[in-house]
C-alpha cells in the first residue's frame, strides 16, 4: 500500500508529500471556495500544521477538514523529464500489493485476473475510503444542515472536483455523476435526442460499439423517427475514416463513438473524428469506459462534447460513473430523470429545475461509490500513470507474441493503435470451453460476445475469448495464459 | 488437469469432435430452434415421428463442446423412444443438471447421460448442457423456439 512518509507545506498553499515508494509529489490545495467548510484552509498557519501518521496526512485537530480537500493529482517533483516513461520504471510487485484481491487463490491456483475490461480490481485505498464513508460519514447529501450531511456533501463534491481534474474538464459543474457508462449514454441519448433529434435525422454510431452505445441510440431514433447509421471498420478492426467523413451530412445530429473498443482493443482517433464532426457542426459523444483505465485523457484537448465512463473499470466501485458534457449542451437539453434534488421550485402549476449538475442528478446518488471513485482517481494520481501505460503496452506486445506463436490461435483485432485488450479464438474450440478450462487454472478471462454482437458478426465468430490487462498484471501471468491455452488445445486434440 | 475430468470427460470430448446425428432432416415433422442469448449458442433440432415414436432425430448449429456433446448424446438417447419416454428423459435430465435429481442415488432412465451430472459444479455451463433438451422439448410440444433464458 502506498503511504505518505513525509509532508511539507509551502507558503503558496501547496503541500509536498513523499511516499514510501520514493515518489515525491506536490499537491495544491486551492479550496473549493463555495463550501464554507473549506474556508479554514485558506490560512497558511492551518496548512503548515500538517503532519504524517501511519501513512496518512493529519490535519490540526481544530481544522475540520480531511485530505480529501487536496487535489490529489500532484505534479511529480522528481520528474527529470528524460524521455518517455518505460515499462522498466514500473514496480509491478509493489503495485500488486495495493490490490488485496490479487493475492487470492482460485481453484487452488494463484488468481490470474485478466478480465479487467469487464471490471478492474480495487486498491486498498479505495476500500478504506469507501468504508470510512460508511463508518463515519454516511448520510444524505445536499440536504442536511447537520454535521454528517455536511461531511458527506464535502466528500462527494470533492470527488466531483477530482473527476474534473482527472479529465481536465473546464468546469466542475459539467461533471455529472451517474451509475455508469450505460446510464450515462442513456441520459445523453434521451435528453439530447428529445431536444435535437427529429424526423429524418441521422445518428452516426461505429460498428465496434458496445451494445450500450448502440441501443440507447436505436431507442431514441425510433421515438423521433430518426436513423442510426453505422461507421464501418476494416479487417484489422480500425474505423474507416474516409467513410466516416462521407457519412457526415446536414442530417447528422450526433456521433457516438468509443474511445477504446472493449472487444478489439482498438484505440480510435477520437480527437481527429471530433474535429471532422465539428466541421459539420455535429457534436460527439465519446464512450470512454475502456480508455480512462489505460491512459490519461483530456476532454478539452479532445474537444469532446460528451465524455462518459464507469468507475468500476478504472479501479473504483460499481455504481459510480460520469457524464462530462459541455455546458452549452447540458444547459440546453432537458433533464433525464426528475425527482428530488434536481429542482429549483415545484408546484402543481409547474416546476423549474436546478442548474447543472443537479439538473441531471435526481434522487439520492450512490454516495459511497462516488467518493470511492474520487479515491480511485487519487490512486491513479499517486502512481506514474504513463509508466503504467507503458507496462500495459509491454504486456500486450508480449501476449500477442506468445499467443501469436501458437498456430491454432487467431488474434481478433489487430489495429495499429491498441490498448491492452486481446481477443482471440482457438481453431475448433468454443470460447466458453476455453474460459472454463482457464478458470480451472485460476485464470479469469472473458468468453462471449462482449456485448458487441456487430463486431462478432463482422469477424464471423459466435464469440471470442478475451484477455484484458491492467497495470498490475505481469509477464509471468501472460506466460500462464499462454501455457493454459496450450493445455486447452491438448485437451481438445 | 484432473479437476476438469468431471466436465470434459473423454466421452464428451469425443462427441464434440464427432457429433452423432449432426445433420438436418429434410422431411422433419417437428423442428425447433434453441438459442442461448448469453453466449450466442444456437442450434436447430429436427424430429421425425412414426405414430407416437421418435423415429429419427438430428441437430445442426454451433456451440461449445458441452452443448454439442449434449445434443449429440440426446439424439442417441431419444431415437426410437415414444414421445412420453422422451419427455421423461427431458425432465430427468433437467432435474439432474439443476441439482434436483441425484442420478446415482435415485431411480432414473438417464443411463449414459449421467455423465453430464458433472456440469453441476460449473453453474455457468448448466445452460450449455440443457439447451438441446429444451429445444427438443419445444419441438415435441409444437413450439418452434426455445431459449435457455
Ligand atoms: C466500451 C464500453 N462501453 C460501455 C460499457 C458499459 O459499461 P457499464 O456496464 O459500466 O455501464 C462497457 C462495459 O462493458 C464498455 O466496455
Amino acid at each position: 500500500m502506498i503511504k505518505v512518509v513525509d509532508a511539507k507545506a509551502n507558503s503558496d498553499f501547496s503541500l509536498d508529500l513523499t511516499f514510501n515508494n520514493g515518489r515525491r509529489k506536490r499537491f495544491c490545495a486551492k479550496p473549493y471556495l463555495e463550501y464554507e467548510a473549506f474556508r479554514g484552509l485558506q490560512t497558511i498557519e492551518n496548512f503548515t500544521n500538517v503532519s504524517v501518521s501511519n501513512g496518512t496526512v493529519c490535519w490540526p485537530d481544530d481544522l475540520d477538514i480531511s485530505p480529501d480537500t487536496l487535489y490529489l493529482e500532484g505534479t511529480d517533483l522528481d520528474d527529470s523529464g528524460t524521455g518517455a516513461p518505460s515499462a522498466l520504471d514500473w514496480d509491478v510487485e509493489a503495485i500488486r500489493r495495493d490490490f488485496p484481491v490479487l493475492s487470492q487463490t482460485v481453484n487452488g491456483k494463484p488468481l490470474v485476473y485478466l478480465d479487467n475490461g469487464a471490471s478492474s480490481q480495487v486498491p486498498q485505498s479505495v476500500i478504506d475510503r469507501t468504508s470510512k464513508y460508511l463508518a463515519e460519514e454516511h448520510s444524505n447529501i445536499h440536504r442536511g444542515v447537520h454535521y454528517l450531511s455536511q461531511h458527506a456533501t464535502t466528500a462527494y463534491e470533492a470527488a466531483r472536483e477530482k473527476v474534473k481534474r482527472f479529465i481536465n474538464a473546464p468546469d466542475v459543474k459539467e461533471c455529472i455523476f451517474v451509475r455508469g457508462t450505460t446510464e450515462g449514454i442513456n441520459l445523453v441519448a434521451q435528453s439530447y435526442g428529445k431536444k435535437f433529434i427529429g424526423h429524418g435525422d441521422e445518428i452516426l454510431v461505429s460498428q465496434m460499439e458496445h451494445h450500450s452505445n448502440i441501443l440507447p441510440w436505436q431507442m431514441i431514433a425510433e421515438e423521433r423517427g430518426a436513423r442510426v447509421v453505422m461507421i464501418p471498420m476494416n479487417e484489422r478492426g480500425e474505423l474507416i475514416l474516409d467513410e466516416y467523413e462521407n457519412l457526415l451530412n446536414e442530417r447528422t445530429r450526433i456521433v457516438a463513438v468509443t474511445h477504446v473498443s472493449n472487444s478489439l482493443g482498438t484505440v480510435n482517433p477520437v480527437k481527429a473524428m471530433i474535429a471532422t464532426a465539428h466541421k459539420f457542426g455535429v457534436p460527439v459523444l465519446v464512450d470512454a469506459a475502456q480508455s480512462v483505465p489505460h491512459f490519461p485523457v483530456d476532454v478539452q484537448d479532445l474537444d469532446a462534447d460528451f465524455f462518459v465512463f464507469s468507475g468500476h473499470k478504472m479501479f473504483g466501485p460499481t455504481g459510480s460513473g460520469v457524464v462530462y458534457g459541455k455546458r452549452k449542451w447540458l444547459d440546453a437539453i432537458p433533464p433525464y430523470q426528475t425527482g428530488g434534488g434536481m429542482i429549483r421550485t415545484v408546484s402543481f402549476e409547474g416546476s423549474t429545475f436546478a442548474p447543472i449538475p443537479e439538473k441531471f442528478e435526481a434522487g439520492t446518488p450512490a454516495i459511497a461509490a462516488g467518493i470511492g471513485l474520487g479515491a480511485a482517481i487519487d490512486y491513479l494520481n499517486s502512481i506514474d500513470f504513463k509508466a503504467a501505460a507503458a507496462h500495459e503496452h509491454d504486456l500486450l506486445r508480449y501476449a500477442e507474441e506468445r499467443l501469436g506463436d501458437i498456430p491454432q490461435v487467431r488474434i481478433i483485432g489487430t489495429a495499429e493503435n491498441k490498448a491492452s485488450v486481446l481477443s482471440f479464438e482457438i481453431e475448433g474450440i468454443h470460447p466458453h470451453d476455453i474460459g472454463t478450462i482457464l478458470d480451472q487454472q485460476g485464470i479469469a478471462i472473458r468468453a462471449g460476445h462482449h456485448c458487441a454482437q456487430p463486431v462478432m458478426q463482422f469477424f464471423d465468430v459466435p464469440a471470442t475469448a478475451r484477455a484484458s490487462f491492467a497495470f498490475y498484471n505481469t509477464r509471468e501471468e501472460v506466460d500462464k495464459l499462454a501455457d493454459a491455452v496450450l493445455k486447452v488445445i491438448e485437451v481438445f486434440a | 488437469m484432473s479437476e476438469l475430468n468431471d466436465l470434459y470427460q473423454e466421452v464428451i470430448l469425443e462427441h464434440n469432435k464427432n457429433p452423432r446425428n449432426f445433420r438436418d432432416i429434410g422431411d422433419a415433422d417437428k423442428m425447433a430452434d434453441g438459442k442461448n442469448p448469453l453466449c450466442g449458442d444456437a442450434l436447430r433440432v429436427y424430429v421425425k415421428m412414426e405414430g407416437d415414436m421418435v423415429s429419427d432425430v438430428a441437430f445442426k448449429g454451433s456451440g461449445c463442446a458441452i452443448s454439442k456433446a449434449s445434443a449429440s448424446m440426446m439424439t442417441q438417447a431419444v431415437k426410437g423412444r415414444t414421445r412420453e419416454e422422451a419427455e421423461v428423459l427431458f425432465n430427468e435430465f433437467h432435474r439432474m443438471v439443476t441439482g434436483e435429481l441425484d442420478a446415482d442415488a435415485e431411480d432414473n432412465h438417464l443411463g449414459k447421460l449421467k455423465i453430464f451430472s458433472g456440469v453441476l459444479e460449473f453453474p455457468a455451463r448448466v445452460k450449455c448442457a440443457s439447451l438441446s433438451w429444451h429445444t427438443l422439448n419445444a419441438a415435441l410440444s409444437g413450439k418452434d423456439v426455445a431459449s435457455t433464458e
